[in-house]
């Protein structure tokens, strides 16, 4: 596997307040990466990083080998990016905006015509498609945004919370979009608020937590560093002490009180027969137990648990 | 950091430049302003060949009295052209970059293959574009006017005379595009640009006339005694007045139309010495004469433009 995008040491302030502190990163290619964390946390920073839209107060990047620095050209010829808050000019209608960034990215107008076209009727804008932008909701303004990425036929495509004002049955889409890509070999870096579409369609996800990477790696892995399992099951029973009676069972990494005769066991993997079997060896009387997978909000909460969600400096 | 990066800071200049020009061309707002500008050329013109007309003369430039002879209460063509042109400009340019940002569309351009200099040169083209031909358009529009109703075609000298006018106003509009556009970058919101702006506009073409005076005889004060005290007062008022784009499109165009001008500054009889009084001065004098204006304005120009340039340069780009 070859990264393409590796950044190390990346520094970005704004002042004196560093919006981006330190950040190291690689993203192998074909990978949906996320960027998660709470707000002003710097994932928008990093993603004008990325693209050369903003210039690092120290760090190095390297986006398809090349510096979005020094070569910002061939770095935007095959980088996608839809920005977190999308405009168009609105007297112009949705092809023409197309058509526009088409001509400015370099492609014949051609071939720039035939993507638009397929563009437009993936991301069901086909029968507005000479439409002026003004008369476009929020969500067919994003749309359009998913079409622009597509027309490009990007390496690499950025998206900045590309979900923001999607209905569901476009989020599920746009989800499908992004897998069969991703299996053509598109690398996608996406920042979302929501967690649990992020859980399934990112391969390896970074939490932001002000300015820096607090944790990073694949939700599984996540899970079990910050809940100490990736599986939870909630017992309940009677007349047994399970911190006595899980003693040394294999698997179990936590223990958790939920009220009387009910106990949280955190675990890395699916251990409800191993449960079962020591309480009622044990002499209890089992009467409920539910498993649970455990979910990046889990992992969420618990990771910036007791923070100021709203100061990032 | 600018110095060595790659690839060149004119792709997708055209591309920019055609569209600007193109959503001027469709624009309401400009629509307007043409208007304005059509008709009030129409109405000095209309004047000036009545003027004309009732004191016939033998002049030998008698096509370019279209552009410069003022009938009461209407000014003449290039005063009118003088006043109006600004508007035009500043129309075409006050919200060139900060209307990007209202619209959101900044980070969505500029994450396609192109630097921002294609961006800010390319709109200042499209602006240029629209006013060239807007000039030229207006300048046929008078000439063809002058035809039908003088009934006699330009002498060869008084259309050299009319393209170098038409030269001048152009970068003189120019002057104000590149105003607009420095103010549309370094203010955020559109409204204030526009403001800031017009502001400028009035200032230069309304006050600074009655303004320079002042100052000149605030900073060089007329002793009774001393003659030349009186010249240095008005050294530095043309000074003062030349600050504004304004003075110096008017002194070129001055020039320009009317051939007689042998000077733009103070005359002196020994200067004039040789000259027979009234005699017209050749073409090429008379440029020679408008040089210090023009590049005077050009400078102007350049400096606005490199204001912009670095302030956009600057800027975080995150909308
Ligand atoms: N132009 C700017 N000048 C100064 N500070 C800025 C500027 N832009 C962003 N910041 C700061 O940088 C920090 C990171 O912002 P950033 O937009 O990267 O956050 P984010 O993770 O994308 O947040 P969100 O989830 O709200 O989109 C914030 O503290 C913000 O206040
Ligand atoms: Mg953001």
């Amino acid at each position: 596997m070859s990264p393409v995008i590796e950044a190390r040491g990346l520094v970005k302030r704004y002042g004196r307040l560093p919006a981006v502190d330190g950040i190291d990163l690689t993203v192998e290619k074909g990978e949906v990466f996320g960027l998660l964390g709470p707000n002003g946390s710097g994932k928008t920073t990093t993603i004008l990083l990325l693209l050369g839209l903003t210039e690092p107060t120290a760090g190095s990047i390297r986006v398809l080998g090349l510096d979005p620095l020094r070569q910002p050209l061939q770095v935007k010829q095959r980088v996608g990016y839809l920005p977190d808050q999308i405009g168009f000019y609105d007297h112009l209608t949705a092809l023409e905006n197309l058509a526009y960034t088409a001509r400015l990215a370099g492609l014949p107008s051609d071939e720039a015509n035939k993507r638009i076209v397929g563009a437009m009727e993936r991301v069901r804008l086909a029968d507005v498609a000479n439409r002026r932008v003004a008369t476009f909701s929020r969500g067919m303004r994003q749309r359009l945004g998913l079409a622009e990425v597509l027309v490009k036929q990007a390496e690499i495509a950025i998206l900045d919370e590309p979900t923001s004002g999607l209905d569901p049955q476009s989020t599920q889409e746009l989800l499908e979009l992004i897998r069969e890509l991703a299996s053509e070999g598109v690398t996608f870096v996406l920042s979302s608020h929501l967690l649990a579409m992020m859980q399934t369609i990112c391969s390896r996800v970074a939490l932001f937590r002000k300015g820096s990477i607090g944790l990073i790696g694949q939700v599984e892995n996540l899970t079990s560093d910050v809940l100490g399992g990736s599986h939870m099951v909630e017992v309940e029973f009677e007349n047994a002490d399970l911190v006595k009676v899980l003693a040394g069972a294999p698997h179990v990494s936590g223990l958790t009180p939920l009220g009387t005769g009910r106990w949280r066991v955190d675990a890395d993997a699916d251990v409800r027969t191993d449960i079962a079997r020591r309480i009622v060896g044990a002499g209890g009387a089992l009467r409920s137990m539910t498993i649970r997978q455990a979910t990046l909000d889990e992992v969420y909460v618990r990771f910036f648990e007791g923070e100021n969600h709203d100061v990032a400096a | 950091m600018t110095s060595q990066r790659e690839g060149s800071p004119f792709a997708g200049l055209s591309t920019i430049a055609l569209k600007e020009a193109a959503d001027h061309m469709n624009s309401i707002r400009i629509h307007l302003v043409m208007l304005l500008v059509l008709l009030t050329a129409i109405g000095s013109v209309y004047g000036a060949i009545g003027q004309i007309k009732a004191t016939v003369s033998e002049d030998q430039f008698l096509f370019l009295r279209l552009f410069t002879t003022a009938q009461q209460p209407l000014p003449s063509f290039v005063s009118f052209l003088g006043f109006l042109v600004p508007l035009v400009a500043i129309a075409l340019g006050f919200d060139a970059i900060n209307g990007e940002y209202s619209r959101r569309t900044l980070s969505r351009i500029l994450s396609q293959p192109i630097y921002r200099d294609a961006l800010l040169t390319g709109k200042f083209l499209g602006g240029l574009l629209v006013i060239a031909i807007c000039l030229l358009d207006l300048w046929l529009l008078v000439t063809g006017l002058g035809i039908l109703v003088l009934g006699l075609p330009p002498s060869g000298e008084e259309i050299a005379r009319g393209l170098a006018f038409l030269f001048a106003s152009f970068v003189y509009s120019g002057v104000w595009l590149a105003v607009a556009l420095a103010f549309s970058t370094i203010v955020k919101s559109p409204a204030t640009s526009a403001l800031c702006a017009l502001t400028a506009w009035l200032l230069f073409t309304v006050f600074w006339p009655m303004l320079a005076p002042l100052i000149a005889g605030a900073v060089a004060p007329i002793d009774p005694l001393d003659p030349m005290t009186a010249v240095h007062q008005i050294d530095i008022q043309q000074a003062l007045a030349r600050i504004s784009p304004n003075t110096l499109y008017g002194e070129a165009t001055l020039a320009l139309l009317n051939p007689a001008t042998r000077s733009l500054g103070l005359l002196f009889t020994d200067q004039l010495s040789g000259a027979m009084m009234g005699a017209p001065l050749p073409f090429s004098l008379s440029v020679a004469l408008i040089w210090p204006q023009l590049a005077g304005m050009i400078a102007a120009l350049l400096v606005l433009f490199t204001i912009a340039y670095v302030s956009f340069q600057r800027q975080e780009i995150r909308a």
